[in-house]
């Protein structure tokens, strides 16, 4: 449920330090419940820390995304406007949010291990 | 704070895999397999909820009719034994305390069915003006358990549990009889749109009612529903919730049930005057339906305007599973309602285009 080769933010984002890709984790996407809207931000943005990137929306909750790294947005998944519950089906796969070009931050991040630790303490 | 209550389904939820919420006083199921699924399935074959958390007061006695009429905006001369009404009851400012069910098992004997959330403010209410002895009230509800079994498929379902011939229960009628073994009171009423039936049982009965219900129903599909497809479906039919589209701040008139409050027959009851001086002045805003043009999901409390001024207020608002659209029912001003009005619904600080429509959003007719 929390791929070894990702790492992870407190507030349930993940990024691949590989890909620069960033998306909500399994847990995340659990606790929210069918995803029914996502909202992108546009390419070039500027981010820092914290940020938010944009917004997922279930059926009955909104949920701000945040940035795990500083950084500029790249690209978006266009295809979650259209078929926002690849979230649901394929938080690490399709269901990715933004790619960034990473320029700082990742110190802060969690490891799978860590990441696995505090998820069973928010249970 | 005090201590949720549970029903006693409880651990039937939990095996079930239930995600479990706080709702109206109750720790209750908001969704076993997802909500889009279990709406869905309730939409196509058919669903069971767990409803228990609802409230129940029973009103008896030579002085009952009278009583009742006193407090709801219904007229219950449309009652009879075996019958049931839908009125909401007022506060004298002609502001909501309660939507609920009336049954009538006899001229003597009734039920007030009332919203969990609602049960101890209503009895007090209900308590509060009982004047003399030709009525006796009691709070049954941890008495009673309630299951709603609700979608196309429910009479399937339901008829192999019982001897009763459940094609002669009409829609808002009620009869008595067994169903697996269980006494029950059934209902064909519902929360969702569709065709269907509320069990009324012993609490202790509930857990055996709602195993032989899910073990038979299986072959037709049935599921159990938590209460957020509940509240989709409900929504898409229309329906109002109290504390959303009902409230002390709001009146049954501009929450458009007017059909629901009878002030033609010159019945008195609490709050007639207000809604009466309401209607002859002619209402300052009334819920409409909305439309999201833009993209965004309308939410309870997001704002509504017309250009620059706002004009009300989004009371539920959702993405709609059957109908694949985002949706809000809202209180605006009525020189705004007409249908086609395009307004915008602030969504986090931005205006997206909406237009209003009418409700209800889903009908089976």
């Amino acid at each position: 449920m929390y791929p070894k080769n990702l790492k992870y933010t407190k507030e349930h984002e993940w990024v691949d330090l590989e890909t620069k890709k960033v998306g909500i984790t399994y847990f995340a996407q659990e606790s929210l419940g069918d995803v029914v809207f996502v909202e992108l931000p546009e390419i070039g943005t500027e981010l820092e820390v914290g940020d938010t990137i944009g917004v997922v929306e279930s059926v009955k909750a909104v949920s701000d995304i945040y940035a795990p790294v500083s950084g500029k947005v790249v690209a978006v998944n266009e295809e979650l406007l259209d078929s926002p519950e690849l979230i649901n089906q394929d938080p690490y796969g399709k269901g990715w949010i933004i790619e960034m070009e990473i320029t700082g931050g990742e110190d802060e991040l969690l490891d799978a291990a860590e990441y696995q630790k505090l998820v069973e303490e928010e249970k | 704070m005090t201590q949720l209550k549970r029903t006693p389904l409880y651990n039937e939820h939990l095996k079930l895999g239930a995600k479990i919420v706080e709702f109206g006083g109750f720790e209750m199921p908001v969704q076993y397999k997802g909500i889009i699924e279990e709406h869905n399935t309730v939409r196509k074959f058919a669903g069971l909820f767990d409803v228990s958390h609802m409230g129940e007061i029973e009103i008896t006695g030579p002085g009952a009719k009278e009583f009742i009429q006193k407090l709801i905006t219904n007229n219950i001369e449309k009652i009879e034994p075996g019958k049931i009404i839908y009125s909401p009851i007022c506060y004298e400012n002609g502001g909501t305390v309660d939507d609920l069910l009336i049954y009538c098992f006899d001229w003597e004997h009734f039920w007030m069915v009332v919203n969990a959330s609602n049960t101890e403010k209503d009895w007090q209410w209900i308590v509060r003006h009982k004047e003399n002895e030709d009525v006796q009230l009691k709070n049954i509800s941890d008495d009673i358990g309630q299951l709603a079994l609700q979608g196309p498929r429910s009479q399937e379902i339901l008829q192999l549990l019982t001897p009763l011939d459940l094609s002669s229960i009409k829609y808002y009628r009620f009869q008595e009889g067994e169903v697996a073994g269980c006494h029950c009171i059934i209902s064909r009423t519902g929360y969702t749109g569709e065709d269907g039936f509320e069990l009324y049982t012993k609490s202790n009965d509930v857990i055996t009612l709602w195993q032989q219900l899910l073990t038979s129903g299986e072959k037709f599909g049935l599921a159990p529903i938590g209460l957020g497809a509940r509240d989709t479906l409900r929504f898409e039919a229309g329906l109002p919730l109290y504390g959303h589209e009902l409230s002390p701040e709001i009146t049954p008139l501009e929450a458009g049930l007017g059909i629901f409050v009878d002030l033609k027959s010159g019945k008195e009851f609490i709050g007639r005057d207000v809604l009466l001086r309401q209607k002859e002045e002619g209402l300052k805003r009334k819920k409409v339906g909305l439309e999201m043009i833009e993209r965004g999901i309308p939410r309870e409390g997001y704002q509504v305007y017309k250009g620059e001024r706002e004009i009300g207020f989004v009371t539920s608002g959702s993405f709609c599973p059957t109908l694949g659209k985002n949706l809000a029912m809202a209180l605006i001003e009525i020189g705004e309602a007409q249908i086609d009005n395009e307004v915008s619904v602030m969504i986090r600080n931005r205006p997206c285009k909406a237009m209003v429509t009418k409700i209800p959003f889903y009908s089976t007719k």
